[in-house]
């Protein structure tokens, strides 16, 4: 199993601002890695230059040792589940199964061996003879996963395949494909948007935004030691409370949250903290009052929203706008998770606290986690 | 006797609490659009059924003014009279040759272009598109001679052949088509690339096989317009054993004299076939199944 390297690619397309900028990666072999971002970010355009539907304008992409830019989709020895599977309408779930072996004239007994295998593998032995209009959601998007793992590829390339499950369903065939990867072992590139499938599956997910790489590591790396504002605001649910402030002799400072930050210098930092790092304050350790708007009880844990005393961070003009029509003046707004035994009234005002090494701090120019 | 229907059909609509015109309208049995085509489908038919009429008189009564609409006789000797008096077979072998020719080369060399039109980017594509496109507002009266004297030069002048060549492909055909494959989803071309299939393989096992209503109705507008071509066969058939059955039909009319009887008898069964390739043809007249692969 060869991994795929990918060296300052870059794709422009021909009017506009690059989809992907100065992108480089690179991912093991058997690795499952998670391309994650927002929906335009260039994710997808990236997986499709690995795939070979999409040339680079700079840049190379190597599988294994091979340079692959001048290597067409059908010779890169690749294969793709697209977000709505694509199956050939006109082909009985068999047909399509076996359609990727019947190209490359494999035997007729070998192909149906795999296909056997394959249907086998994925519970589709009862469909078999099945149009894809006569499938449900979760049974085409089965087939196509079956289409794609029949030709044993070496590198499996996957565009948002859950995306159009219901949320049940989702969830199913998300431990499906992690055991199948543990299973097949074969070199996986994972597109979504979703973060929980991003934190789950993936043994590495590079965080993308604007077209380029804003953060790669394990999922729980990328987590606690998010290396930019925008990781720190995408990744997580519910999202970090962002907080303007500033750190003065080693001290960090938002609204009345004081907490020490030994060695770093003075300067405007945006503090973060994740909803589920405040907890009930404890006399003597730093806290900060928070006023409750809105309690949603989820049963193992509520999440309360609320307001600080402080000024959000990075909020553009209108947000701020709103902000200011809502009655918040100049709080932000701010959101804890909290046990349900710890649940507050509505409209009342607690005092909540954060463990300091839980506080993370950017700079407020650069957005650069400061640590 | 003849009060019974209406008693019946009474019974069948009681009558309904009177709440409007709208309420009115709705006791038709049919839509009110049909009191505007019935009466314009009426018209259409006249001619047909006349054609049928006198296709069955004597020649007496097809020549007489006023016409005869109701024949004394059924004179079905006229249908065999007009077989015999032309080659009749023979003219319909050519047309048959003509006709389906045309349509399995419009097929073929149409999808190709329109697949590339439709997919391939190729430098100055769009600007081809359009000026293929303008050529169909060109009468084919204008380009009449040119193709004549190019088909000269080929050396297939008064030949079946002559007749086919230069209606293998026509932009209609490339137009239509290309349309059609433009809304076929990429994803599935894409798929096929990384399976495997090559551009021609993609359109031969992917796009043409989901294409099959549009290659249908391409196929039958082209097979009655070659069916029914008289001004091509006209120009470049100068034997009896070449012509088209459209062609060969006018020899039963003379300069000084018409055998109106004999010409319409042969003009109906001309017209036969083309009525089996609309039957025919009509299940696949049905909704495509393009898209129920995708999501």
């Amino acid at each position: 199993m060869p991994g795929v390297t990918l060296e300052s690619v870059t794709k422009r397309f021909a009017a506009g601002a690059a989809a992907v900028d100065d992108l480089s990666l690179e991912i093991g072999d058997g690795e499952f890695m998670i391309l994650v971002g927002s929906s335009g970010c260039g994710k997808t355009t990236a997986l499709r230059m690995i795939a070979g539907l999409e040339t680079p304008t700079s840049g190379t992409i190597r599988i294994g040792d091979r340079v692959v830019n001048e290597v067409s989709a059908r010779d890169r020895d690749i294969a793709m589940v697209f977000q709505n599977y694509a199956l050939y309408p006109h082909m009985t779930v068999a047909r399509n199964l076996g359609y990727p072996l019947r190209q490359r004239r494999m035997p007729r007994a070998e192909v149906a061996r795999r296909v056997n295998e394959v249907a086998e593998m994925l519970g589709l032995e009862q469909l078999l003879k099945r149009r894809p209009g006569q499938l449900s959601g979760g049974q085409r998007q089965r087939v196509a996963m079956g289409r794609a793992l029949v030709r044993e590829p070496e590198v499996f390339l996957l565009d948002e395949p859950l995306s159009n499950l219901d949320a049940k369903l989702r969830v199913q065939m998300r431990a499906a494909l992690k055991r199948l990867h543990g299973r097949l072992g074969i070199t996986t590139v994972y597109v979504t948007h979703d973060q929980v499938e991003a934190m789950t599956l993936g043994d590495r997910i590079a965080v993308i935004s604007d077209g380029r790489l804003q953060q790669l590591g394990p999922p729980q790396d990328v987590y606690d030691r998010p290396a930019n504002m925008f990781v720190a605001g995408f990744i997580g649910s519910p999202p970090m409370n962002l907080l303007r402030g500033r750190v003065r002799a080693g001290q960090a400072t938002a609204g009345d949250l004081v907490v020490p930050a030994p060695g770093v210098p003075d300067a405007d930092v945006f503090v973060g903290v994740r909803p589920e790092s405040l907890h009930p304050a404890v006399n003597g350790r730093p806290s900060l009052g928070f006023e409750v708007a809105v309690v949603e009880p989820l049963g193992d844990e509520v999440i309360v929203h609320g307001t600080v005393g402080a000024e959000l961070a990075g909020v553009a003009a209108e947000e701020r706008e709103a902000a200011l029509l809502a009655g918040n003046g100049d709080r932000a707004e701010a959101v804890a998770c909290l046990s349900p035994r710890d649940r507050p009234r509505e409209g009342s005002v607690i005092r909540l606290g954060v463990e300091p090494d839980e506080v993370h701090l950017f700079d407020a120019g650069t957005g650069v986690a400061i640590r | 006797m003849s009060v019974q229907p209406i008693a019946a059909a009474s019974e069948r609509f009681p009558p309904l609490p009177d709440t409007g015109p709208s309420r009115r309208r709705g006791r038709l049995p049919f839509s009110p659009w049909h009191l505007l085509l019935a009466p314009l489908a009426a018209i259409m038919l006249v001619p047909l059924i006349w054609m049928v009429i006198v296709s069955l008189e004597t020649r007496q009564q097809a020549t007489t003014f006023p016409p005869v609409l109701i024949p004394s006789g059924l004179h079905f000797d006229n249908y065999s009279a007009a077989w015999n008096a032309v080659p009749f077979g023979r003219f319909f072998i050519n047309s048959l040759l003509y006709s389906l020719a045309t349509v399995a080369g419009n097929l073929l060399f149409c999808s190709l272009a329109a697949y590339a039109f439709a997919r391939i980017r190729f430098f100055g594509r769009d600007v081809l598109f359009v000026v293929l496109l303008a050529t169909l507002m060109v009468p084919f009266q204008v380009i009449l001679i040119p193709t004549f004297l190019i088909v000269k030069q080929i050396g297939l002048v008064d030949s079946v052949g002559g007749l086919i060549m230069p209606n293998l492909c026509s932009a209609f055909g490339i137009f239509m088509l290309r349309q059609f494959f433009r809304t076929l989803p990429i994803e599935l071309e894409e798929a096929a690339r990384i399976d495997g299939t090559s551009r021609l393989g993609i359109l031969f096992k992917i796009v043409l096989p989901l294409s099959l209503p549009a290659l249908a109705t391409l196929g039958i507008i082209q097979f009655m317009w070659s069916w029914n071509d008289f001004l091509w066969p006209l120009i470049i058939i100068d034997s009896q054993t070449h012509a088209p059955l459209q062609l060969g039909l006018s020899q039963l009319q003379g300069a000084h004299f018409t055998q109106w009887n004999l010409l319409m008898a042969g003009t109906v069964m001309s017209q036969i076939p083309m009525l089996l390739v609309f039957l025919l043809a009509q299940r696949w007249f049905i909704r495509s199944v393009a898209f129920t692969g995708i999501k």
